[in-house]
């Protein structure tokens, strides 16, 4: 804009300059904190002298939060899952996008219609249980990766993607014979990587972070994700609370460094697939 | 005539088959596992048996209904889930709209990346992270009170008094939730036609008539659009966000019809009762979102349907 450097203007940059650092710095404040208990020695806790620098460094808890048969299971069986329900999270999404996207598809527009609807039309947790109950899912790992495998917000997502790219492309591939399928894999989905990763980004982060339905379906332990042991861990404290005793049933640098291994997978892929993520949401928001 | 129907229908599905083919997998999956349990909600109107399951055990009416609008947990629970979500739009709706608009007035494009990639990182982590780092923060031994008492004050039970624990819920949402918001107005404004401010701007606009008649205007569908959304969902709850927060001491403020739903539903195992008041919140949000669309289309916004 013009007359950029007026001193006003100056001023005004500097100021809200400042404001959005000092908003950012509070906002990472309740990470830091986490970190800083995860390193810091018992004593220093317990006295109340950490705050969010760490204090008699050490990497004690990571060990013993590590030998913890339990927590390390979950975090794999986890990573395993994460992985594996949102590889059928894509294909569903793909499979119905591709032939949705589509402008003459008889019978498309019905179909499309009844995905749409299903984002209103809730059931409610019991019916949806009952229904995992009839297909005999309830306390399998099932229960977790096929009531959600597709969302149809995201099919939408995708839907728009395909329509996106030009109709010239198909014509091409039509014309040097490709049939649908073909069309689909060597073509269009190269095409549509960038919507793809932010699709499979956003299912994967569901999962991982996931807890209700773990809640819901699963009884035995073998099964339980890294959210669930560590709600356990983390509601250990509740119960000290409550008692106003300060019994610690999973001491505080562990727990803190439990929730920073828990948080890790999240922490390590976020500076990578940011820009993805944003992408995707301004995809999402322009459908509104 | 007819036969040269039969033939397109043909051509047609030699043409598209493999479109249909796809298809079939999702389309099953949504008749079983989306349109089959609605079928299930039936059982809000009758007396579950476990043994004669849901479409032999007897109907009772309303009975469950009675029973739910005579019970003191359920209307606690409906009242927790207006006050924590009204406290959800009053303090989370509008901060990130704030910073979105004094983002963008900022130049320096490092500035605007780096808050916006560091507000959006707490949506990655779940409710159970975010609980355990709550107890972190705000517990006896917590990071607020290690500051309180290092200043010399008394130490503050944050989370186990219900009044000052409802502050906590909806600034931890701030916190998680601001960062998605921001980014979409952010979108917004990025789509926004730049030479708009400009021509304020030499007509000798303020920044603060420019910020009110320029800007803002063109976010205005955007956040009828969110604001909308966030009506329609007032007596929707998720489920993580008041359970992981929540602790025995603040049930009072802490219970809501989503951990209701829950704890009488798959913890005590009564099934019919605990439909009838997911049958509820999902019909009174219905209505809520087509009477929050229609007041908005009457005030000459547009809608979302």
């Amino acid at each position: 804009m013009s007359a950029i450097n007026s001193k006003n203007e100056r001023i005004f940059q500097f100021c809200w300059t400042a404001f959005f650092i000092i908003i950012t710095c509070i906002a990472m404040v309740p990470i830091l904190r986490v970190l800083a208990v995860s390193l810091s020695g018992k004593n220093a806790i317990l006295a109340g002298k950490v705050f969010i620098l760490p204090v008699d460094l050490t990497t004690e808890a990571y060990t013993r939060a590590l030998q913890s048969g339990s927590f390390v299971n979950a975090f794999w069986y986890s990573i395993v899952l994460m992985l594996a329900s949102t590889v059928i999270n894509l294909l569903m999404t793909v499979l119905a996008a591709y032939p949705l996207s589509k402008k003459g598809l008889v019978g498309g527009k019905v179909i499309m219609t009844l995905f749409v609807l299903t984002m209103y039309l809730h059931p409610g947790v019991i019916p949806e249980y009952l229904n995992v109950r009839d297909f005999k899912m309830v306390d399998t790992v099932w229960a977790l990766i096929i009531p959600g495998a597709l969302s149809a917000y995201n099919m939408i997502i995708m839907c728009n993607a395909f329509k996106g790219i030009d109709e010239a492309i198909y014509d091409a591939a039509k014309i040097d014979g490709c049939s649908e399928a073909r069309c689909l894999i060597s073509v269009i989905l190269p095409l549509v990587y960038p919507t793809l990763a932010t699709l499979g980004l956003f299912y994967a982060v569901g999962r991982w972070n996931g807890i209700s339905d773990v809640l819901y379906y699963i009884n035995s332990s073998k099964y339980f994700t890294v959210q669930m042991v560590l709600k356990q861990f983390v509601e250990s404290i509740n119960v000290s609370v409550e008692e106003g005793l300060q019994t610690n049933l999973v001491a505080e640098n562990i727990k803190a460094a439990s929730i920073v291994i828990s948080m890790l997978p999240m922490l390590i892929v976020y500076p990578f697939v940011q820009k993805f993520f944003t992408k995707g949401i301004m995809v999402g928001a322009v459908k509104g | 005539m007819k036969k040269d129907k039969k033939g397109k229908v043909k051509v047609y599905l030699r043409n598209n088959w493999q479109l249909y083919l796809m298809l079939i997998i999702p389309v099953i999956y949504m008749i079983l596992f989306k349109y089959k349990p609605m079928l299930g909600v039936v059982v809000a109107f009758k007396k579950f048996n476990v043994f004669k399951g849901i479409w032999n055990s007897p109907w009772i009416g309303l009975a469950n209904f009675q029973e739910a609008f005579t019970s003191k947990d359920f209307w606690s629970a409906l009242k927790n889930t207006l006050v924590l979500n009204i406290g959800d739009l009053i303090i989370g709706f509008p901060f990130p709209i704030f910073l979105a608009i004094f983002l963008n007035e900022l130049r320096s494009e490092g500035v605007r990346k780096t808050t916006q990639t560091l507000l959006y990182l707490p949506n990655f982590l779940s409710w159970v992270i975010i609980s355990g780092i709550v107890t972190q923060l705000f517990s006896n031994s917590g990071l607020v009170n290690n500051l309180i008492v290092a200043l010399g004050g008394e130490s503050v039970s944050f989370l186990s008094n219900s009044f000052i624990w409802r502050f906590v819920y909806w600034i931890m949402g701030v916190w998680q939730g601001a960062g998605y918001s921001l980014i979409v107005y952010l979108a917004a404004l990025m789509a926004a036609d730049a030479s708009l401010g400009e021509a304020a701007y030499i007509d000798g606009a303020t920044r603060l008539q420019r910020i009110w008649h320029v800007t803002l205007p063109q976010i205005s569908s955007t956040i009828t659009v969110l604001l909308i959304m966030q009506i329609g969902r007032l007596v929707n709850i998720s489920f993580d966000r008041p359970y992981m927060m929540g602790n025995t001491l603040v049930r009072d403020a802490s219970d809501v019809i989503s951990t209701y739903v829950y704890s009488v539903g798959l913890a005590a195992g009564r099934f019919d009762f605990a439909t009838a008041v997911g049958l509820f919140q999902t019909v009174v949000g219905i209505v809520l979102v087509f009477a929050a669309n229609a007041v908005i289309k009457k005030m000459g916004q547009e809608g979302i349907m």
